[in-house]
């Protein structure tokens, strides 16, 4: 019997951190109510072991112990799926982000030259750097050839830009 | 010529650490092209691409990580989209592909109403040749795709492409950044929206470094994704943007 007591002892302390992580807020909710069900599901035969005796009958499996096993497993398995749809859904996202904020610092690297050239028809910078590069230089680019380009090529932009 | 001269004309360079390269591409395609704009999407180098972009006169998308090829298309077809552009061409940025070809495929654009044409090694032209099993992967390829388009196809693993108003609205939205989604996905998404898909034949130049592997597992093993990954984008549900049509 104490080793019915040990699994419903780790069953409320499962459910006690979850709700810990939850109220917390590093956990969110959609992610949580699967393993609140689970925790909730196995305190319930942690506490009436006869209940999984019973449902292992309906369902006709002859050992219990081996029913929770497979419904152990058939949770598990649902849960890696969905990690995995919200991992896709994640890499979609940041792809868009990552693709908008390349378009806007494309937008604000010629509203900077076209503010500096003073001019509609825009002047690309001839020696390479963009005038963003102060505020960001690029990998490998070492940083004194950054500021020494901006000075003759756009005076004034390190500051504009800085 | 059938161009119209106002037409306006964008050449998307996706490029990962090419610095040796891309220099001569850009001059290559201002002596091609000169009436295009041209944008390298520098899909996250750890070397100077992006400053060697600027410094041939290109518009330069410097995306913040490596998307792959997919993503830094769908980015050059978003900018294309927004700036009005009537036609975005691919080129790749290791010199594969020659932009002298350019004009006669954006003459065949017009000339055979195509949304997409594909700039198409094995097409009757050049000398490029790919021997072995990957050979063999890419006939099965064409074959399938061929069908689907309802043209024949001989190289849909070409990045040499162009497309028009319709297609790069459609691939400004939907332009999948899986392996392999940026040749053969997309040309089945152009398919399914009721775009119209050609090719020219071109030469293609051999590549400044690293040969194609011509090992046979290797080619089965891309046989292989590249089936899965077109079996998958066919089996995908209409979106509503393709049904609209």
């Amino acid at each position: 019997m104490s080793g019915y007591a040990f699994a419903l002892g780790a069953c409320v302390l499962l459910v006690g951190f979850l709700v810990v992580l939850l109220r917390t807020r590093r956990l969110r909710e959609k992610y949580a109510v699967a393993w609140i069900v689970v925790g909730v599901g196995v305190c319930v035969f942690g506490a009436f072991p006869g209940a999984v005796e019973w449902l292992a009958r309906v369902v006709g499996v002859q050992t219990p112990s081996n029913l929770l096993f497979a419904l152990a497993l058939i949770v598990l398995l649902l849960v890696c799926i969905q990690l995995s749809a919200e991992i896709t859904t994640l890499e979609e996202e940041t792809r868009t982000i990552v693709e908008e904020v390349a378009l806007l610092r494309l937008d604000v690297e010629r509203a900077l030259l076209r503010s500096v050239a003073g001019d509609a028809e825009l002047p690309l910078p001839a020696d390479g750097y963009s005038p963003l590069d102060a505020a960001a230089p690029l990998d490998g680019v070492p940083a004194d050839h950054v500021g020494a380009s901006l000075d003759p090529a756009a005076p004034g932009d390190g500051e504009t830009s800085a | 010529m059938d161009q119209a001269p106002t037409a306006r004309l964008l050449v998307i360079i996706p490029a990962l650490n090419e610095e040796e390269s891309l220099p001569q591409v850009l001059a290559d395609l201002r002596v091609a092209v000169p009436h295009a704009d041209v944008l390298v999407v520098n899909d996250g180098s750890t070397d100077r691409t992006a400053h060697v972009a600027r410094a041939g006169g290109a518009l330069v998308l410097d995306l913040a990580l490596n998307l792959g090829v997919g993503g830094a298309m769908r980015a050059g077809f978003r900018f294309a989209q927004r700036e009005g552009y009537d036609v975005a061409v691919q080129v790749d940025a290791d010199g594969q592909h020659d932009p002298a070809d350019l004009q006669r495929m954006l003459d065949a654009l017009v000339a055979e109403q195509a949304d997409v044409l594909i700039g198409a090694r094995f097409a009757g032209r050049g000398a490029y040749a790919v021997r072995g099993a990957r050979r063999w992967a890419m006939t099965v390829l064409a074959f399938v795709l061929s069908r689907i388009a309802g043209t024949r196809l001989t190289d849909t693993t070409s990045g040499f492409r162009a497309a028009n108003r319709r297609a790069i609205d459609l691939f400004a939205a939907e332009y999948p950044a899986e392996y392999l989604g940026d040749t053969i996905e997309s040309l089945v998404i152009a398919c399914r929206a009721g775009l119209r898909v050609r090719q020219v034949g071109v030469e293609m130049r051999p590549r400044a470094g690293g040969a194609p592997s011509q090992s046979p597992v290797k080619a089965a093993v891309f046989l292989g994704r590249a089936l899965l990954a077109m079996l998958i984008a066919l089996s995908r549900p209409m979106t509503e943007r393709e049904v609209r049509r």
